[in-house]
């Protein structure tokens, strides 16, 4: 089949060639590497969303965060907002490959390749995002919960676009963190991965969600953990309790990056971390952004 | 089937005919002649074929030529004026920031870009940012001190 590529100018362009058999790319920081690295061969028709205008932007009101499908990780990592009100997304964005990656990678790419390893992903699920797929005649709104099916696939149509990401505000008292274990500080993915949201009101956790990356086909919630800090003080114990749940809520893989048995025994330690994070934030301490450096006592750059 | 295109590296346009599937690093490298660029791992994990885009950098070997059609790209051979170097090209040569060369197109941009938003960065700031950017040779330490030297001497990058 002849290869060919075309730049859409307009959301309506886009669709068009997606209905006629055209594949979206936006930043193409996965794209290209998924064809190098032999996942995928690059499609022979290809439509560039990047000139959208449409499609980008961050908007924060009443009703929320919708976040357009370009909006890069730099973009989200400055955004005030973001960094004040949904801070473990930007400790996720903040961390996502290398500046050259968060220049162009785009939101929408992350959530859409649907990898299980992804950062974003665990924040975006903590914080009930949904994400609005549009196709040439029709808009349907699909939580992130029910849009991943397993590693790089999604629920969503061939001809469907992501247009943006929408999510409720938290509720003041709210803190949240998102901490990884990695190799290397940049192009690193994460090894395993957590996500941690908590409410805290009277000094008591009223609110938790708790979510592990690169620990099962998808990335998912871990009700058992979440159980263990409803109610609590937040204290050590409870916060011990909840990263064993997220441990025993685990089903890792064994791969190049770690193995089974080591995913799972980290899980408990990186999820105990994002807990202790997420809490510190929702009672108004200061951890730094991304939380994933800020939470480790000694840092490479540290010892001279 | 080759689709036209119009790639401005350095400040030069290029009116190309590519493969929708090339890379930005191919079309420079192979199409316009540029060659500074390096193609380390073709996978994004090197930096070594790092440009600037529209002003931020890119790891130009998983990046689709056909979107950076009208563009402003910059490579290594874009930061000198003329036969004068850079005050990062001559700190990279004064501390030791410079063996086989490979690796030094990619450092440079990459530092270009930290610099341009982080003036005064430290050395974690420093080793952070050039952490997508791998050497073999150096160690890293001439590079990072050729990085904060540039920083201190409050010359324009």
């Amino acid at each position: 089949m002849t290869r060919t590529f075309t730049s859409a100018i307009t959301l309506e362009d886009a669709l068009a060639a997606l209905g006629s058999g055209a594949r979206p790319v936006a930043g193409g920081t996965d794209l290209v590497v998924g064809a190098r690295q032999g996942k995928a061969p690059l499609p022979d028709a290809i439509v560039a969303i990047d000139r959208i205008e449409a499609l980008g932007g961050i908007v924060a009101d009443d009703d929320g965060l919708r976040l357009g499908a370009l909006a890069t990780h730099d973009e989200i990592v400055a955004s005030a907002v973001i960094r004040g009100r949904f801070t473990a997304l930007a400790d996720a964005s903040a961390i996502v490959g290398s500046h050259a990656t968060r220049a162009h990678g785009t939101i929408g790419g992350n959530v859409m390749n649907a990898s299980p390893a992804m950062d974003t992903g665990g924040p975006l699920l903590c914080f009930d995002a949904s994400a609005i797929l549009r196709s040439g005649s029709k808009e349907r709104r699909v939580p992130l919960g029910d849009l991943w099916t397993g590693p790089g696939a999604t629920i969503a149509d061939p001809g469907e676009l992501l247009v943006w990401i929408q999510m409720p505000s938290p509720e003041p008292t709210t803190g949240s963190a998102y901490v990884r274990l990695e190799y290397r500080r940049q192009m690193e993915i994460a090894v395993v991965g957590a996500t941690a949201v908590v409410r805290v009101d009277a000094g008591s956790v009223t609110d938790a969600r708790v979510a592990v990356t690169a620990l099962a086909p998808t990335i998912r919630r871990v009700p058992e953990a979440e159980a263990a800090l409803v109610g609590s003080d937040g204290g050590d114990e409870p916060v011990a309790a909840a990263a064993r749940a997220a441990a025993a809520g685990s089903s890792p893989i064994t791969d190049v990056r770690g193995s089974a048995g080591y995913r799972s025994a980290m899980a408990e330690v990186i999820t105990r971390r994002a807990i202790v994070a997420a809490l510190a934030r929702a009672r108004g301490q200061h951890v730094p952004i991304p939380a994933s450096a800020a939470t480790i006592a000694v840092t490479p750059g540290a010892i001279r | 089937m080759r689709v036209p295109a119009v790639l401005n590296v350095n400040g030069t346009p290029h009116a190309v005919e590519l493969d929708p599937h090339m890379s930005l690093l191919d079309a420079v490298r192979d199409v316009i002649g540029l060659t500074g660029s390096k193609e380390g791992c073709d996978d994004s994990e090197c930096g070594a074929c790092m440009m600037l885009l529209d002003g931020k950098p890119v790891n130009s070997c998983s990046y689709l030529a056909m979107q950076a059609d009208g563009r402003e790209v910059t490579t290594v051979e874009g930061l000198a004026k003329g036969d004068e170097l850079v005050p990062l090209q001559r700190a990279f040569l004064e501390q030791g920031g410079v063996q086989c060369g490979f690796c030094t197109p990619g450092m440079l941009i990459s530092a270009t870009a930290l610099l341009r938003t982080n003036p005064d960065p430290s050395e974690d700031d420093v080793r952070i940012a050039l952490s997508g950017n791998l050497c073999r040779c150096t160690g890293y330490g001439g590079i990072v001190r050729a990085v904060r030297d540039v920083a201190r001497a409050e010359e324009p990058v």
